[in-house]
Protein backbone atom coordinates (compact mmCIF):
# COMPACT_ATOMS: atom_id res chain seq x y z
CA UNK A 1 0.00 0.00 0.00
CA UNK A 2 1.63 3.29 -1.03
CA UNK A 3 -1.07 5.74 0.02
CA UNK A 4 -1.98 6.22 3.65
CA UNK A 5 -4.98 8.33 4.63
CA UNK A 6 -5.06 9.92 8.08
CA UNK A 7 -7.33 12.58 9.54
CA UNK A 8 -5.89 15.54 11.48
CA UNK A 9 -8.61 17.45 13.36
CA UNK A 10 -11.11 16.00 10.87
CA UNK A 11 -9.19 17.05 7.75
CA UNK A 12 -8.23 14.14 5.53
CA UNK A 13 -4.57 14.14 4.44
CA UNK A 14 -2.39 11.69 2.55
CA UNK A 15 0.81 10.26 3.95
CA UNK A 16 3.54 8.06 2.52
CA UNK A 17 4.80 4.85 4.13
CA UNK A 18 7.67 5.58 6.52
CA UNK A 19 6.59 9.15 7.11
CA UNK A 20 5.91 10.46 10.60
CA UNK A 21 2.70 12.28 11.44
CA UNK A 22 4.64 15.55 11.53
CA UNK A 23 6.16 15.03 8.08
CA UNK A 24 2.74 14.23 6.63
CA UNK A 25 1.24 17.28 8.35
CA UNK A 26 4.06 19.52 7.05
CA UNK A 27 3.45 18.25 3.51
CA UNK A 28 -0.24 19.04 3.88
CA UNK A 29 0.48 22.50 5.31
CA UNK A 30 -0.85 21.71 8.79
CA UNK A 31 1.18 23.30 11.55
CA UNK A 32 2.34 21.22 14.51
CA UNK A 33 4.55 23.14 17.00
CA UNK A 34 7.96 21.58 17.79
CA UNK A 35 11.24 22.28 19.51
CA UNK A 36 13.58 19.27 19.45
CA UNK A 37 12.73 18.21 15.90
CA UNK A 38 14.28 20.00 12.96
CA UNK A 39 14.48 19.04 9.31
CA UNK A 40 17.69 17.23 8.42
CA UNK A 41 18.16 15.50 11.77
CA UNK A 42 16.80 12.20 13.04
CA UNK A 43 13.74 12.86 15.21
CA UNK A 44 14.27 12.26 18.90
CA UNK A 45 10.88 12.90 20.49
CA UNK A 46 12.24 14.38 23.71
CA UNK A 47 10.63 17.80 24.05
CA UNK A 48 7.05 16.48 23.62
CA UNK A 49 5.85 19.87 22.39
CA UNK A 50 4.61 18.18 19.20
CA UNK A 51 2.38 15.87 21.26
CA UNK A 52 -0.86 14.94 19.49
CA UNK A 53 -3.60 12.46 20.31
CA UNK A 54 -3.63 9.44 18.02
CA UNK A 55 -6.82 7.44 18.30
CA UNK A 56 -7.26 8.88 21.80
CA UNK A 57 -3.72 8.25 23.08
CA UNK A 58 -0.98 10.87 23.29
CA UNK A 59 2.09 10.43 21.08
CA UNK A 60 4.96 12.58 19.83
CA UNK A 61 4.06 13.35 16.24
CA UNK A 62 7.74 13.71 15.23
CA UNK A 63 8.43 10.01 15.96
CA UNK A 64 5.03 8.36 15.42
CA UNK A 65 4.78 6.80 11.92
CA UNK A 66 1.59 7.32 9.97
CA UNK A 67 -0.79 4.39 9.64
CA UNK A 68 -3.93 4.15 7.58
CA UNK A 69 -7.08 5.39 9.30
CA UNK A 70 -5.38 7.30 12.13
CA UNK A 71 -7.55 9.91 13.85
CA UNK A 72 -5.15 12.65 15.01
CA UNK A 73 -6.10 15.50 17.35
CA UNK A 74 -3.72 18.42 16.95
CA UNK A 75 -5.18 21.87 17.54
CA UNK A 76 -7.60 21.10 20.37
CA UNK A 77 -7.95 22.85 23.73
CA UNK A 78 -6.60 19.83 25.61
CA UNK A 79 -3.49 19.48 23.42
CA UNK A 80 -2.86 23.22 23.45
CA UNK A 81 -2.97 23.17 27.25
CA UNK A 82 -0.49 20.27 27.37
CA UNK A 83 1.89 22.14 25.09
CA UNK A 84 1.52 25.40 26.97
CA UNK A 85 2.40 23.71 30.25
CA UNK A 86 5.41 21.95 28.69
CA UNK A 87 6.79 25.23 27.34
CA UNK A 88 6.07 26.98 30.64
CA UNK A 89 8.08 24.35 32.49
CA UNK A 90 11.04 24.90 30.14
CA UNK A 91 10.93 28.60 30.98
CA UNK A 92 10.80 27.92 34.71
CA UNK A 93 13.48 25.23 34.68
CA UNK A 94 16.31 27.33 33.21
CA UNK A 95 17.35 30.98 33.40
CA UNK A 96 15.66 32.51 30.37
CA UNK A 97 16.35 36.24 30.46
CA UNK A 98 14.88 37.36 27.15
CA UNK A 99 15.78 41.06 27.55
CA UNK A 100 19.53 40.36 27.50
CA UNK A 101 19.64 37.28 25.24
CA UNK A 102 21.25 37.38 21.79
CA UNK A 103 18.67 34.90 20.53
CA UNK A 104 15.64 37.02 21.45
CA UNK A 105 13.52 37.43 18.35
CA UNK A 106 14.94 34.33 16.68
CA UNK A 107 14.41 32.03 19.67
CA UNK A 108 12.07 29.13 18.98
CA UNK A 109 11.20 28.74 22.66
CA UNK A 110 10.19 32.39 22.92
CA UNK A 111 8.25 32.18 19.67
CA UNK A 112 6.44 29.09 20.89
CA UNK A 113 5.50 30.92 24.10
CA UNK A 114 3.93 33.72 22.05
CA UNK A 115 2.23 31.20 19.80
CA UNK A 116 0.71 29.36 22.76
CA UNK A 117 -0.34 32.61 24.43
CA UNK A 118 1.83 32.46 27.54
CA UNK A 119 1.28 35.94 28.93
CA UNK A 120 1.53 35.48 32.64
CA UNK A 121 4.61 33.35 33.28
CA UNK A 122 4.06 32.86 37.00
CA UNK A 123 2.20 29.56 37.10
CA UNK A 124 5.19 27.66 38.50
CA UNK A 125 8.07 28.83 40.73
CA UNK A 126 11.28 29.78 38.96
CA UNK A 127 13.96 27.20 39.78
CA UNK A 128 16.85 29.62 39.06
CA UNK A 129 19.43 26.86 38.71
CA UNK A 130 23.16 27.54 38.90
CA UNK A 131 24.61 26.64 35.50
CA UNK A 132 27.98 27.43 33.94
CA UNK A 133 28.92 29.62 30.98
CA UNK A 134 31.72 28.20 28.80
CA UNK A 135 33.47 31.01 26.93
CA UNK A 136 36.77 29.16 26.47
CA UNK A 137 36.53 28.73 22.68
CA UNK A 138 37.64 31.71 20.54
CA UNK A 139 34.60 31.54 18.20
CA UNK A 140 31.78 29.78 20.05
CA UNK A 141 30.27 30.25 23.49
CA UNK A 142 27.93 28.08 25.56
CA UNK A 143 25.49 29.70 28.00
CA UNK A 144 23.90 26.62 29.52
CA UNK A 145 21.48 28.77 31.54
CA UNK A 146 19.41 28.79 28.36
CA UNK A 147 19.79 25.11 27.39
CA UNK A 148 16.54 23.15 27.05
CA UNK A 149 18.25 19.78 26.37
CA UNK A 150 16.61 19.38 22.97
CA UNK A 151 19.72 17.55 21.74
CA UNK A 152 19.75 19.24 18.33
CA UNK A 153 23.46 20.13 18.70
CA UNK A 154 24.23 16.55 19.75
CA UNK A 155 22.49 15.06 16.71
CA UNK A 156 23.89 17.66 14.31
CA UNK A 157 27.41 16.98 15.55
CA UNK A 158 27.07 13.22 15.11
CA UNK A 159 24.89 13.02 12.01
CA UNK A 160 26.05 16.03 9.97
CA UNK A 161 29.56 16.89 11.19
CA UNK A 162 30.54 13.25 11.95
CA UNK A 163 32.13 14.49 15.16
CA UNK A 164 31.10 13.91 18.73
CA UNK A 165 31.41 17.35 20.28
CA UNK A 166 28.22 17.37 22.35
CA UNK A 167 26.54 14.67 24.42
CA UNK A 168 24.14 14.14 27.30
CA UNK A 169 25.48 13.88 30.85
CA UNK A 170 23.48 12.71 33.89
CA UNK A 171 19.92 11.53 34.27
CA UNK A 172 16.51 12.93 35.20
CA UNK A 173 16.47 16.52 36.43
CA UNK A 174 20.30 16.45 36.41
CA UNK A 175 20.49 15.64 32.71
CA UNK A 176 22.48 18.23 30.81
CA UNK A 177 24.34 18.73 27.57
CA UNK A 178 28.09 18.43 27.99
CA UNK A 179 31.07 18.73 25.66
CA UNK A 180 33.61 16.08 24.74
CA UNK A 181 36.46 17.56 26.77
CA UNK A 182 37.21 19.76 29.76
CA UNK A 183 35.60 22.70 27.99
CA UNK A 184 34.65 23.76 24.48
CA UNK A 185 38.19 24.89 23.61
CA UNK A 186 39.45 21.33 24.27
CA UNK A 187 37.09 19.80 21.71
CA UNK A 188 37.50 19.65 17.94
CA UNK A 189 34.52 21.97 17.35
CA UNK A 190 34.84 24.43 14.48
CA UNK A 191 32.87 27.60 13.77
CA UNK A 192 31.76 26.07 10.43
CA UNK A 193 30.26 22.97 12.08
CA UNK A 194 26.53 22.45 11.61
CA UNK A 195 26.26 21.75 15.35
CA UNK A 196 27.08 25.35 16.22
CA UNK A 197 25.40 26.93 13.19
CA UNK A 198 22.74 29.58 13.68
CA UNK A 199 19.41 27.80 13.81
CA UNK A 200 20.67 24.50 15.20
CA UNK A 201 20.27 25.66 18.79
CA UNK A 202 16.61 26.70 19.11
CA UNK A 203 17.43 28.99 22.05
CA UNK A 204 20.46 31.15 22.89
CA UNK A 205 22.67 28.47 24.44
CA UNK A 206 25.14 28.09 21.56
CA UNK A 207 26.29 31.58 20.66
CA UNK A 208 28.70 32.54 17.89
CA UNK A 209 31.02 35.18 19.26
CA UNK A 210 31.08 38.64 17.65
CA UNK A 211 27.77 37.92 15.93
CA UNK A 212 25.21 38.88 18.59
CA UNK A 213 22.41 41.41 18.13
CA UNK A 214 23.18 41.80 14.42
CA UNK A 215 19.51 41.98 13.41
CA UNK A 216 17.70 45.05 14.73
CA UNK A 217 14.34 44.63 16.50
CA UNK A 218 11.68 44.41 13.82
CA UNK A 219 13.92 42.51 11.38
CA UNK A 220 14.65 39.38 13.40
CA UNK A 221 13.54 35.97 12.23
CA UNK A 222 10.24 35.80 14.10
CA UNK A 223 9.56 39.52 13.76
CA UNK A 224 9.28 38.90 10.02
CA UNK A 225 7.21 35.71 10.30
CA UNK A 226 5.10 36.10 13.43
CA UNK A 227 4.19 33.10 15.52
CA UNK A 228 2.08 30.39 13.97
CA UNK A 229 1.52 31.99 10.59
CA UNK A 230 3.54 29.45 8.63
CA UNK A 231 4.95 25.97 8.91
CA UNK A 232 8.48 26.02 10.33
CA UNK A 233 11.06 26.65 7.62
CA UNK A 234 14.14 25.67 9.58
CA UNK B 1 -16.01 58.90 39.41
CA UNK B 2 -12.43 58.77 38.25
CA UNK B 3 -10.50 55.61 38.94
CA UNK B 4 -7.37 55.97 41.03
CA UNK B 5 -4.08 54.59 39.75
CA UNK B 6 -0.83 54.18 41.68
CA UNK B 7 2.53 53.24 40.16
CA UNK B 8 5.93 52.41 41.60
CA UNK B 9 9.36 51.29 40.45
CA UNK B 10 11.05 48.75 42.76
CA UNK B 11 14.17 46.91 41.53
CA UNK B 12 13.62 48.23 38.01
CA UNK B 13 15.18 50.84 35.76
CA UNK B 14 12.15 53.15 35.29
CA UNK B 15 12.02 51.93 31.68
CA UNK B 16 8.45 50.77 32.15
CA UNK B 17 7.47 54.20 33.45
CA UNK B 18 9.18 55.74 30.40
CA UNK B 19 7.09 53.35 28.32
CA UNK B 20 3.94 54.62 30.04
CA UNK B 21 4.82 58.06 28.68
CA UNK B 22 4.99 56.43 25.24
CA UNK B 23 1.19 56.41 25.10
CA UNK B 24 1.79 59.92 23.72
CA UNK B 25 -1.31 62.08 23.24
CA UNK B 26 -3.53 59.35 24.69
CA UNK B 27 -2.33 60.63 28.07
CA UNK B 28 -4.91 63.43 27.61
CA UNK B 29 -7.66 60.81 27.41
CA UNK B 30 -6.10 58.98 30.34
CA UNK B 31 -6.23 61.94 32.72
CA UNK B 32 -9.94 62.34 31.93
CA UNK B 33 -10.50 58.77 33.13
CA UNK B 34 -8.08 58.35 36.01
CA UNK B 35 -6.43 60.21 38.82
CA UNK B 36 -2.87 59.36 39.76
CA UNK B 37 -2.30 58.60 43.42
CA UNK B 38 1.13 57.56 44.72
CA UNK B 39 3.43 57.58 41.67
CA UNK B 40 6.79 58.88 40.51
CA UNK B 41 4.85 60.75 37.82
CA UNK B 42 3.43 63.21 40.38
CA UNK B 43 6.06 62.46 43.05
CA UNK B 44 3.54 61.54 45.77
CA UNK B 45 5.45 59.35 48.22
CA UNK B 46 2.44 58.04 50.19
CA UNK B 47 -1.04 56.76 49.40
CA UNK B 48 -3.72 59.42 49.81
CA UNK B 49 -6.72 57.13 49.25
CA UNK B 50 -7.50 53.55 48.31
CA UNK B 51 -6.61 52.87 44.65
CA UNK B 52 -8.35 50.81 42.01
CA UNK B 53 -5.24 49.77 40.09
CA UNK B 54 -1.60 49.56 41.11
CA UNK B 55 1.18 49.14 38.56
CA UNK B 56 4.39 47.66 39.94
CA UNK B 57 7.64 47.80 38.00
CA UNK B 58 10.59 45.68 39.15
CA UNK B 59 11.06 42.85 41.63
CA UNK B 60 12.27 43.02 45.22
CA UNK B 61 16.01 43.27 45.90
CA UNK B 62 15.94 45.07 49.29
CA UNK B 63 13.69 45.37 52.33
CA UNK B 64 12.34 48.75 51.26
CA UNK B 65 11.04 47.11 48.04
CA UNK B 66 9.20 44.50 50.13
CA UNK B 67 7.60 47.14 52.40
CA UNK B 68 6.53 49.18 49.37
CA UNK B 69 5.08 46.17 47.56
CA UNK B 70 3.10 45.08 50.65
CA UNK B 71 1.86 48.66 51.00
CA UNK B 72 0.67 48.52 47.40
CA UNK B 73 -1.12 45.23 47.96
CA UNK B 74 -2.86 46.68 51.01
CA UNK B 75 -3.97 49.83 49.18
CA UNK B 76 -4.81 48.61 45.66
CA UNK B 77 -7.77 46.52 44.49
CA UNK B 78 -5.97 45.19 41.41
CA UNK B 79 -2.21 44.81 41.33
CA UNK B 80 -0.48 44.53 37.96
CA UNK B 81 3.17 43.52 37.63
CA UNK B 82 4.60 45.46 34.69
CA UNK B 83 7.72 44.36 32.86
CA UNK B 84 10.06 41.41 32.94
CA UNK B 85 11.63 42.41 36.30
CA UNK B 86 8.28 42.27 38.11
CA UNK B 87 7.33 39.02 36.37
CA UNK B 88 10.49 36.96 36.78
CA UNK B 89 13.12 39.22 38.33
CA UNK B 90 14.60 40.49 35.08
CA UNK B 91 18.24 41.46 34.93
CA UNK B 92 18.66 41.95 38.72
CA UNK B 93 17.77 38.25 39.15
CA UNK B 94 21.05 37.33 37.47
CA UNK B 95 22.71 37.75 40.83
CA UNK B 96 20.70 34.78 42.18
CA UNK B 97 22.21 32.30 39.75
CA UNK B 98 25.44 33.84 38.60
CA UNK B 99 26.85 35.29 41.82
CA UNK B 100 26.75 31.87 43.37
CA UNK B 101 28.96 30.73 46.21
CA UNK B 102 28.40 29.76 49.85
CA UNK B 103 27.83 33.42 50.57
CA UNK B 104 26.28 34.87 47.40
CA UNK B 105 25.32 38.29 48.77
CA UNK B 106 28.84 38.93 50.09
CA UNK B 107 30.36 37.93 46.75
CA UNK B 108 27.95 40.26 44.97
CA UNK B 109 28.80 43.23 47.21
CA UNK B 110 32.55 42.57 47.13
CA UNK B 111 32.50 42.41 43.35
CA UNK B 112 30.53 45.66 43.18
CA UNK B 113 32.47 47.70 45.76
CA UNK B 114 35.91 46.11 46.32
CA UNK B 115 37.19 43.74 43.65
CA UNK B 116 36.03 45.16 40.35
CA UNK B 117 38.92 46.67 38.35
CA UNK B 118 36.93 49.89 37.88
CA UNK B 119 36.31 50.60 41.57
CA UNK B 120 37.95 53.54 43.34
CA UNK B 121 37.35 52.86 47.02
CA UNK B 122 40.35 53.88 49.16
CA UNK B 123 38.50 53.22 52.46
CA UNK B 124 37.80 49.65 51.25
CA UNK B 125 34.28 49.83 52.72
CA UNK B 126 31.05 48.22 51.60
CA UNK B 127 28.37 50.93 52.13
CA UNK B 128 26.55 50.17 55.40
CA UNK B 129 24.91 53.41 56.45
CA UNK B 130 21.79 52.66 58.54
CA UNK B 131 19.78 54.85 56.17
CA UNK B 132 20.42 52.40 53.32
CA UNK B 133 17.79 49.67 52.93
CA UNK B 134 19.13 46.21 53.68
CA UNK B 135 19.77 44.12 50.61
CA UNK B 136 17.93 40.79 50.49
CA UNK B 137 19.72 37.44 50.18
CA UNK B 138 18.40 37.18 46.63
CA UNK B 139 16.11 38.99 44.22
CA UNK B 140 12.45 37.97 44.58
CA UNK B 141 9.73 38.27 41.95
CA UNK B 142 6.63 40.24 42.93
CA UNK B 143 4.44 37.14 43.11
CA UNK B 144 6.87 35.53 45.56
CA UNK B 145 6.14 38.40 47.98
CA UNK B 146 2.44 39.23 47.52
CA UNK B 147 -0.48 37.97 45.45
CA UNK B 148 -0.37 39.61 42.03
CA UNK B 149 -3.51 39.81 39.89
CA UNK B 150 -1.97 40.26 36.44
CA UNK B 151 1.42 40.31 34.80
CA UNK B 152 2.39 42.21 31.67
CA UNK B 153 5.78 40.97 30.38
CA UNK B 154 8.11 42.98 28.18
CA UNK B 155 11.35 44.91 28.55
CA UNK B 156 9.68 47.30 28.59
CA UNK B 157 6.08 46.57 27.53
CA UNK B 158 5.36 49.02 24.71
CA UNK B 159 3.17 52.06 25.23
CA UNK B 160 0.46 50.29 23.19
CA UNK B 161 0.51 47.26 25.51
CA UNK B 162 0.23 49.48 28.59
CA UNK B 163 -2.55 51.53 27.00
CA UNK B 164 -4.54 48.40 26.10
CA UNK B 165 -3.98 47.05 29.61
CA UNK B 166 -5.29 50.23 31.21
CA UNK B 167 -8.29 50.32 28.86
CA UNK B 168 -9.10 46.66 29.55
CA UNK B 169 -8.89 47.14 33.32
CA UNK B 170 -10.84 50.43 33.34
CA UNK B 171 -13.62 48.95 31.25
CA UNK B 172 -13.80 45.94 33.55
CA UNK B 173 -12.89 43.44 30.83
CA UNK B 174 -9.56 41.93 31.91
CA UNK B 175 -10.05 39.22 29.30
CA UNK B 176 -9.32 41.93 26.73
CA UNK B 177 -5.75 42.22 28.02
CA UNK B 178 -3.42 42.43 25.04
CA UNK B 179 -2.12 39.11 23.76
CA UNK B 180 -0.74 39.29 20.28
CA UNK B 181 1.44 42.40 20.84
CA UNK B 182 3.08 41.10 24.03
CA UNK B 183 6.83 40.52 23.79
CA UNK B 184 9.27 39.22 26.39
CA UNK B 185 12.06 41.59 25.32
Amino acid sequence: MDKIIIRIDGAEIKGKPGQTIMQAADDAGIHIPRLCDVEGLEPQGSCRVCTVKVNGRTAASCTQPVADGMEVENDTLEIRNYRRDLVRMLFHEGNHLCPCCEASGRCELQNLAYQLGILQPDKYPYLQPVRPVDASHPDVMLDTNRCIRCGRCIRASIQLDHKNVFGYIGRGINKQVGVNGKNLAQTNVDIHDKAVALGTCPVGCIIQKRAGFFDPIGKRRFDLHPAGTKVEDS
Amino acid sequence: MKKRIATVSLAGCFGCHMSLLDIDERILELVKLVEFDRSPINDFKKFRARCDIGFVEGGCCNEENVHTLRDFRKNCDVLVGVGQCAVMGGLPVMRNAIMHSDDPLRECLETAYLNSPYVYNPANDIPNDPALPLILDKVYTCSEVVKMDYHIPGCPPSGDVLWQTIVALLSGNPSDLPGEIIKFD
